[in-house]
């Protein structure tokens, strides 16, 4: 488990952190849902103790990271897949892992057989990996010490869509055996599909957070008919608060009921449907306009 | 694509009684990274090529009746005094330069830790090398001596082998200092040539053309006092020079460098 509580970095005067508080909960895959620059890698570098926080803290089973006497056999950690020496070959990133953490050697073939990574892959230089395999060699590298909890900063950068979905079995079948795994990402439909719990942040704060179920649900009922104008006046009458946008219609009442109040108005629907994640999409819409309006290049700047 | 799975169920949250892990495998894996990068393996073959040229040179181009194993020693050593310092440098500088400080960091939350086992494996694989070269020198006396027609002549003794020994390791150890104090691997190379080559050129002019300079060089010139170990003769005074300016150009500037080190963010 890890628990995030009131963390907040400040460089100079901006604040890339700004109060962040949640728990990455056991047997679960937490989402981290953010735009780029928003806080996510910082706060992942605080919790894995390379940045020191400004105030607040980050525990992983209740103890500091820096307090784990061997890290890499409690938390796997891929924080960029690109940062390896492009002059070491890939077996051997493995094997400086594997000694480090005092592993059998054997340990190196078994994480590369399970990423999928070839014996002939393997003695190529990193130099040469694409960032597909750079991200199967961090996720290797994550999981050679078999730990339990897993910290993955946009782990799915670079995969081709098979790869995707591999990485999408292997994070669910990791919390189903119980492990926690906490994993970042700027797209909505990537943690969307994988996450249990999302959280969401933006501009060092946290905007949303919950589990998928209970933030998609939020998102209510969304309309079209051809007399929307119509609807939207009875749906008022009713008492219904409504939000007419363009040629759709948006309530936080149930289909149902706006099924019932449109055949009462005699308004002819064209659509009907619970508005899934769209809520959540149109929140996450503003946030990543917003903070394209801060400065793409800034954002970009803080998100490497 | 792979179809196999990770089959090792995750452990359950239970708290597991861990052994920190022990300085000596620090070490071990430090002396590892040294040598299995493309760089690191072709300094380190360079460097011993470059020896086995000078033993060469030194049979062919010394004059027989003179030869000697300080000569051989010496030119065997001469490629070492830019091999092992660039090794200090790179040992630091790759972890920020390429960026493997996010894993070892990561691996290993305690930089103090790292940094030492970095330091003292340079220093070993200093000290290896010079006895590496000193025996492929004493080779080449043998060698050089038969091929002259001369018995060998063995003028190194054994405190001057230590006196080389720490004036190697010192080249080492500035390396290793603008490894933390840099943390850029071209930049802490570029430092390292500036002081090595341009310094005692700037130094050397100015002691030439000012008198109070040239009474201060021993003092603050880090370099000309160090030199002075390959001499043998070393006064009271010497020793003084050299603690003095390796205070102002060693000591002080790896401090400033190891603070740095664990502030500092791998980006």
């Amino acid at each position: 488990m890890i628990t995030i509580e009131s963390l907040t970095k400040r460089y100079g005067t901006h604040l890339a952190v700004d109060d962040v508080t949640f728990t990455a909960r056991t047997g679960r895959i937490t989402g981290f849902l953010g735009p780029n620059g928003a806080g996510k890698s910082t706060s992942m570098r605080v919790m894995v103790g390379l940045t020191r926080p400004t105030s607040g803290t980050a525990l992983i089973d209740g103890r500091r990271f820096a307090d784990l006497p061997n890290p890499g056999l409690d938390v796997g950690v891929l924080l960029d897949a690109s940062a390896q020496h492009a002059g070491r070959t890939g077996r051997e990133v493995l094997s400086i892992a594997a000694r480090t953490m005092g592993l059998p050697r054997g340990r190196v073939d078994e994480m590369l057989a399970a990423v999928g990574l070839t014996v002939d892959e393997s003695e190529r230089r990193v130099r040469n990996y694409s960032l597909g395999m750079r991200q199967r060699l961090g996720i290797a590298a994550a999981l050679i010490g078999d730990p339990h909890v897993l910290i993955l900063d946009e782990p799915a950068n670079g995969l081709d869509p098979a790869g995707i979905r591999w990485m999408r079995d292997m994070l669910r079948g990791y919390a189903d055996r119980g492990g926690t795994v906490l994993l970042s990402s700027h797209l909505l439909h990537e943690i969307e599909v994988v996450a249990d719990d999302i959280v969401v942040i933006g501009n060092g704060r946290i905007v949303a957070q919950g589990t998928k179920e209970e933030l998609l649900a939020a998102a209510g009922t969304l309309v079209r008919a051809r007399d929307l104008p119509a609807l939207a006046t009875a749906l008022t009458h009713a008492g219904i608060a409504n939000n007419l946008g363009g040629d759709t219609l948006r309530t936080d009442a149930s289909p149902e009921t706006v099924g019932d109040v449109a055949l009462r108005a005699g308004v002819a629907l064209t659509e009907l449907r619970a508005a899934d994640g769209a809520g959540l999409e149109e929140m996450f819409l503003e946030l990543t306009a917003a903070s394209q309006r801060d400065g793409h290049a800034s954002a970009e700047g803080q998100a490497a | 694509m792979s179809t196999t799975t990770i089959e090792r169920p995750a452990a359950t949250a239970t708290p597991v009684v861990r052994e920190a892990i022990p300085t000596a495998r620090l070490m071990g894996v430090e002396l590892q990274k040294m040598f299995d990068t493309r760089a690191g393996f072709w300094l380190i073959t360079g460097g011993a090529i470059a020896s086995l040229v000078a033993t060469i040179a030194t049979i062919l181009f010394d004059p027989h009746n003179a030869m000697d194993y300080g000569d051989f020693a010496s030119a065997v050593g001469i490629p070492l005094t830019i091999v092992l310092p660039i090794m200090g440098i790179l040992n630091v500088t790759s972890e920020w330069s390429q960026r493997t400080g996010l894993s070892t960091f990561t691996m290993v939350p305690h930089r103090g830790r790292v940094i030492v086992a970095k330091l003292v494996t340079t220093l070993f694989v200093g000290a290896v090398s010079i006895a590496f070269a000193l025996v492929v020198g004493a080779l080449g006396n043998l060698v050089g001596s038969a091929i002259a027609g001369i018995s060998p002549r063995w003028d190194l003794g054994v405190g001057q082998m230590l006196l080389i020994l720490l004036a190697d390791g010192l080249g080492m150890l500035m390396g290793f200092t603008l490894g933390v104090l840099i943390r850029n691997s071209a930049g802490a190379i570029v430092g390292y040539f500036v002081y090595a080559l341009v310094l005692p050129g700037i130094f050397g002019a100015l002691a030439a053309y000012q008198d109070w300079f040239a009474r201060l060089q021993g003092w603050i010139d880090f370099q000309f006092s160090s030199t002075r170990l390959y001499d043998a003769h070393l006064t009271g005074t010497d020793w003084a020079h050299l603690g003095v300016s390796g205070l102002i150009w060693l000591v002080i500037p790896l401090l400033v460098g190891l603070r740095l080190t664990m502030r500092s963010e791998v980006k």
